[in-house]
């Protein structure tokens, strides 16, 4: 390779795109899912229902996994019971959002968190938001506890769970 | 000892409905964009021809497939009549429900290319087109090409 | 190990842009053609070609692989595709290795291309699947969080700040000046990357690589073949390759540990036992700032926590102790996803062979790494290059 050789490409700029300079082609795939909860899933979401966060044991290898699981990925052996745990956790990292799903700004930022949740192994955490508290005063390691909606209007999704915030 | 449960409670069955929010916007490519505008601009067609492989592109390509040499230099004028060389009629639209009209869809060699142009076949005499029959592009007037596949309406069988 | 040794013995690449107006074939095409001419070969001395491209959703293609097929030169030849997120582009040089190595084939020419720009309103968008659709899509999840919440979890547990890590920012996009393809190489400071607009917090826009079009392609050849066709053929002396789990936030983000066993995997197999001594140059994985020191970590090529202080003292310069990212990385060159990883590849090649031009390293280097990494914080693939 020479610094001095012309690289084969053609960029594009948005001003072409916008003169109508180059010819192109639309198409929305218009791509639809009915995704199945599945056994472990489909009870998360039963019991999020009823205001509870629940997870899987495994005996060999002693972890209590949220999200539950019905065989353990490292054992690869199926799980053992179901365990209720508490709705409350440890964040184990945050981060503030001013993006949307599509990349478009939103003045008032969401918290993302990664929250460990009590009564579940070490480690073991689920991804949420933090709410009720300012993102300036979010601490790593703050302890958390889920705002659930009102028993009526839970889907049973993990939605039923408003946000975590600090106590 | 593990086990696996098995679903007892009807309502523990769930579905999450959701989509994947995307459209396409594809562009032509270079061989493809000087096809259409051709296509558009003057109503003519143009393949590419490896001379060195004697086979000439349709749609057109940027390179030959065979030997890998560049085609860019190597456009020719192909069509504009051609020689049906398969031929289906479609009942149902792309979502399986029954068209309104059947559609009679060929695979066309124009003159002097060696690739397949597939599109409708429509005018007098569609119906008893079949693998052999002789058609010819019938495209939409100057105006109201906009450099798509589209430009040309259909395929219909030729009078002599 | 009975296997037979393989040699790089040409690459070429197209420009990364924001926007092609070449179809995805013909990036594949350019890319490969130029790949072929540069050690004199043609299509006919190949035997077989590894597509490597990211998923379907983005060039809007189904069965991209077979799609791109003939653009990269597999008309009527064996041809395979992988795909393992971003890793792919070091991942595919290692599925054409096998082809080799194994014996089954004497020549393999390596693809990797993609085409974002054809992913409306944004391929963020098309990357919403990676999140659990039952129990993380609901939350509205943008791409961006699950690198801000390993970068800060990093910054975090070994006490390294934006400022530390914006240092790769602008080491990178400064490399990038000297690349003749590169997307969004600048002269920038560390305060420029921090005044830079907040993304999500501690990502800010200067810290991310952009969403590129591009192709990159690789000609490999067995001992006989490669001796015959060039002077200088640069040997993949290891490969490794290792997956984590799906469950990232059961994992602690601040260490990747998938990376560390395919780099030992890599390592054991070319001999290096000692890598920071071993190695001359290297190109981890760069899509954001703080990946370049997480990855050096992961890579073994210094202790946990101590890359950002290797930056700091200037080690990681292309006239340092252990050159990084010469090429300008993703933060400078682009980040077509699958091309990225192969580009970083090439450059290593290049760099090896003296005809890496004005981003030539100093000091004559003969064992360079290059490392890629995907998927949702899961994949590790790495390669040992020697002259």
């Amino acid at each position: 390779m020479t610094s001095e050789r012309e690289y084969p490409g053609t960029p594009l700029t948005d001003g072409q795109l916008r003169r109508g300079e180059v010819l192109l082609v639309e198409h929305e795939p218009n791509a639809r899912y009915a995704w199945d909860a599945g056994v472990a899933i489909g009870r998360s979401l039963a019991e999020l229902k009823k205001g509870r966060l629940v997870g899987r044991e495994c005996y060999r290898c002693r972890r209590i996994v949220v999200p539950p699981r019905m065989f353990c990925e490292q054992c690869f052996r199926p799980t053992d019971r179901w365990v209720y745990l508490k709705d409350s956790g440890r964040v184990n990292t945050y981060s503030i959002s001013y993006l949307r799903w599509d990349a478009t700004r939103v003045a008032k930022p969401s918290i993302p968190a990664v929250i460990e949740i009590d009564g579940a192994s070490k480690g073991m955490g689920i991804l949420h938001l933090l709410g009720g508290v300012k993102p300036e005063d979010v601490q790593m390691g703050m302890r958390v506890k889920a705002v659930w909606k009102p028993p009526r209007q839970r889907e049973g999704s993990i939605r039923d769970i408003r946000y975590f915030r600090p106590y | 000892m593990g086990s696996i449960e098995q679903i007892s409670q009807i309502e523990n069955i769930r579905y999450v409905y959701g989509d994947v929010p995307i459209t396409f916007q594809y562009t032509q490519g270079i061989a493809g964009e000087r096809f259409l505008r051709e296509l558009m601009k003057n109503g003519r067609f143009l393949g590419t021809r490896c001379a060195q492989c004697a086979y000439t592109y349709l749609p057109p390509r940027l390179y030959c497939e065979r030997c890998f040499a560049s085609l860019e230099d190597a456009w020719v004028e192909v069509g504009p009549r051609g020689t049906v060389e398969a031929v289906t009629v479609a009942h149902l639209d792309l979502d399986g429900e029954p068209l309104a009209e059947p559609q009679t869809l060929a695979l066309i060699r124009l003159d002097g290319a060696d690739g397949l142009l597939v599109h409708r076949i429509g005018g007098t005499g569609a119906a008893e087109v079949e693998i052999g029959t002789r058609v010819e592009a019938v495209l939409r007037p100057r105006r109201q090409r906009k450099g798509s596949i589209l430009d040309i309406r259909h395929f219909k069988p030729t009078s002599s | 190990m009975g296997l037979r040794r393989v040699a790089v013995v040409g690459a070429g690449m197209t420009k990364f842009m924001r926007r092609a107006m070449e179809t995805g074939r013909e990036l594949a095409w350019q890319a490969s053609s130029m790949a072929l001419e540069s050690c004199e070969m043609t299509r006919r001395d190949i035997d077989c070609v590894v597509l490597g491209t990211a998923p379907d959703t983005f060039d809007g293609v189904h069965m991209k692989g077979e799609y791109l097929a003939d653009g990269a030169g597999g008309w009527q030849k064996p041809v395979m595709r992988g795909y393992v997120g971003g890793g792919t582009g070091v991942f595919s040089p290692i599925q054409g290795w096998y082809h080799v190595a194994s014996g089954l084939f004497d020549t393999c020419l390596v693809v990797c291309e993609e085409k974002m720009s054809t992913c409306l309103p944004h391929p963020q968008a098309a990357f919403l699947t990676i999140f659990d659709n039952m129990l993380e899509r609901p939350l509205g999840p943008n791409l961006i969080w699950i690198f801000a919440l390993e970068m800060h979890r990093y910054m975090t547990v070994h006490g390294v700040s934006k400022r530390d890590i914006a240092l790769v920012s602008v080491k990178n996009k400064g490399n990038a000046l000297d690349h003749p393809c590169a997307q969004v190489a600048q002269k920038i400071t560390v305060d420029d990357v921090l005044n830079s607009e907040t993304l999500v917090w501690p990502v800010s826009w200067l810290d991310i690589s952009p969403v590129s079009d591009g192709a990159v392609a690789l000609v490999l050849a067995a001992e006989h073949v490669a001796k015959r066709v060039t002077d200088k053929p640069v040997w993949i002396d290891g490969v490794g390759w290792h997956l984590d789990s799906a469950y990232w936030t059961n994992r602690d983000l601040y260490y990747p540990k998938y990376v560390e066993y395919a780099a030992r995997m890599a390592y054991r197999m070319a001999g290096i036992t000692e890598p920071r001594k071993q190695i001359q140059i290297a190109e981890p994985y760069d899509p954001f700032s703080y990946k370049e020191l997480h990855h050096l970590e992961g890579l073994l090529l210094c202790g946990k926590g101590e890359a950002a202080q290797m930056t700091a003292d200037g080690v990681t310069q292309r006239d340092g102790d252990l050159p990084v990212c010469p090429s300008g990385g993703l933060l400078g060159v682009g980040n077509p996803i699958a091309a990225a990883g192969l580009m970083k590849v090439a450059e290593i090649f290049w760099q090896l062979r003296g005809e890496a031009g004005k981003r030539q390293v100093p000091g004559k280097p003969t064992t360079g790494v290059a490392q890629a990494w995907g998927d949702l914080m899961q994949v590790g693939t790495v390669t040992v290059l020697r002259t």
